[in-house]
């Protein structure tokens, strides 16, 4: 009998341990995607400069430079607030196509998103 | 007059070596001045400042620009502190400035806290106006309907109008509003429309002071120094025997002369910018804490009625 229940606890730990792994792995993955749909601001520029997602992704920008940005989209879709130092934007884009964008205070900072 | 670095140049004005001298000695302290076309410059020692009283004319004032007041990075954590620095500096000037012309970038990220603090700073100064035009930085967000309310009653579109004092007219553009994807700083059709009837009737002896934020020359449209209709702007100008052009923006001075027409820049009053090309991008230059005050400053500026030019000094915080 107790010997039986060590046995059903080893398998629980192991099924367990299994579990975590399989979510580690998960979580890993989750990573790389948000990598994927990541947009830096970084001296004056938007990297990368074309980044490629499919629809229904949720793109988000960061700003690393210490003067703040815009994201504006050069049809006015999406348009950010102002985003400080370290302050992000999210925009999730839905329907394939190119969305041309700036920095509205920065003009000379372009950069597009392909949804496809 | 041995104190004095002469520089005569060719009369179109336009000498880079000349040029350079006068930036190089901006940093310290200098007087640049204009007379018919021929651009000299002059170190500002005992005698300098001696020569530079005896320019004093009839009308002084004085431009101050880029404080970025919530600015709190390297190499200036403490903006406020050096715009008092500058209103200390204007306010212990041999001659009281008429007025103050701030050319924009008041504030850091439009406020309502960063306004009121500039405002704050700004009501030690023994001068009876100050004069604004916005930088990009304080139309964010809203497109400059709180600059407008503050700092902007009595002018037309996004803030521009002009006045005259002393016989010379003052133009105040706004070239930060409404910017294109991949362009410059920008004026739109409606401020041209209304700049060349300003001018219209004004007679070509009319001295000119025209002062926006953003270059209206191209000084480095890779970093976005420039304006994109600003040698339309400048058309309407071309038959007048003076015209000043004073910006800031780029945080650094620098001095053009190209026929009846000097560009100046002003210095910032919180935070320097590299010069053009020299960084990776234009974003603040960080500099060790006992340098700071050497790279910020105020510009003088003087009318003689019936000279050709006004007399620009840069001055900065510390030596």
């Amino acid at each position: 009998m107790k010997r039986q229940l060590i046995f059903r606890r080893a398998a629980l730990l192991l099924l367990l341990v299994g579990v975590v792994a399989l979510t580690n792995k998960n979580a890993h993955a989750g990573a790389q995607d948000s990598a994927n749909n990541e947009v830096k601001i970084d001296n004056f520029s938007f990297t990368p400069a074309t980044l490629t997602v499919a629809p229904g992704t949720t793109v988000t920008w960061t700003n690393r430079d210490d003067i703040p940005h815009t994201v504006v989209s050069d049809d006015k879709i999406f348009k950010s607030k102002v985003l400080d130092t370290d302050e992000k934007f999210s925009y999730t884009f839905t329907k394939p196509g190119t969305y041309p964008y700036f920095c509205s205070v920065h003009p000379k900072m372009t950069a597009k998103i392909v949804v496809q | 007059m041995s104190d004095y670095i002469i520089h005569d140049h060719n009369n179109d004005g336009i000498d880079r070596r000349g040029f350079l001298k006068c930036m190089a000695w901006a940093g310290t302290g200098a007087l640049c001045v204009l007379q018919g076309g021929v651009l000299k410059s002059f170190a500002l020692g005992h005698s300098g400042h001696a020569h530079a009283g005896s320019l004093k004319g009839e009308l002084s004032f004085v431009q101050i620009s880029d404080s970025h007041i919530g600015f709190n990075k390297p190499a200036n954590p403490d903006v406020i502190a050096t715009l008092q620095a500058a209103v200390a500096k204007i306010n212990a000037l041999p001659m009281p400035p008429e007025f103050v012309l701030h050319t924009g970038d008041l504030s850091h990220l439009s406020k309502p806290e960063e306004f009121d603090a500039l405002d704050q700073v700004l009501k030690s100064l023994k001068t009876s106006r100050v004069f604004y035009v916005p930088g990009e930085h304080d139309v964010l967000n809203d497109n400059g309907k709180q600059y407008l309310e503050r700092f902007g009653k009595d002018t037309l579109g996004e803030g521009w109008y002009s006045f005259d004092q002393k016989g010379v007219h003052f133009i105040g553009l706004v070239n930060v509003v409404d910017l294109k994807a991949g362009g410059l700083g920008n004026l739109g059709q409606q401020q041209l429309e209304w700049l060349e009837k300003d001018v219209k009737h004004l007679k070509s002896s009319t001295p000119i002071v025209v002062f926006a934020h953003i270059p209206l020359w191209a000084v480095y449209p890779d970093w976005g120094w420039g304006t994109d209709d600003g040698a339309q702007a400048l058309s309407y100008l071309k038959r007048f025997g003076s015209v000043t052009v004073l910006n800031g923006h780029i945080h650094q001075t620098m001095q053009k002369v190209e026929g009846n027409v000097t560009f100046h820049t002003a210095m910032s009053t919180a935070f320097p910018q590299p010069q053009p090309g020299t960084a990776p991008s234009p974003g603040p230059l960080k500099v060790p804490a006992e340098q700071l005050r050497s790279l910020l400053g105020i510009t003088d500026v003087d009318y003689v009625r019936g000279r050709h030019s006004l007399a620009i000094t840069d001055s900065p915080l510390a030596t």
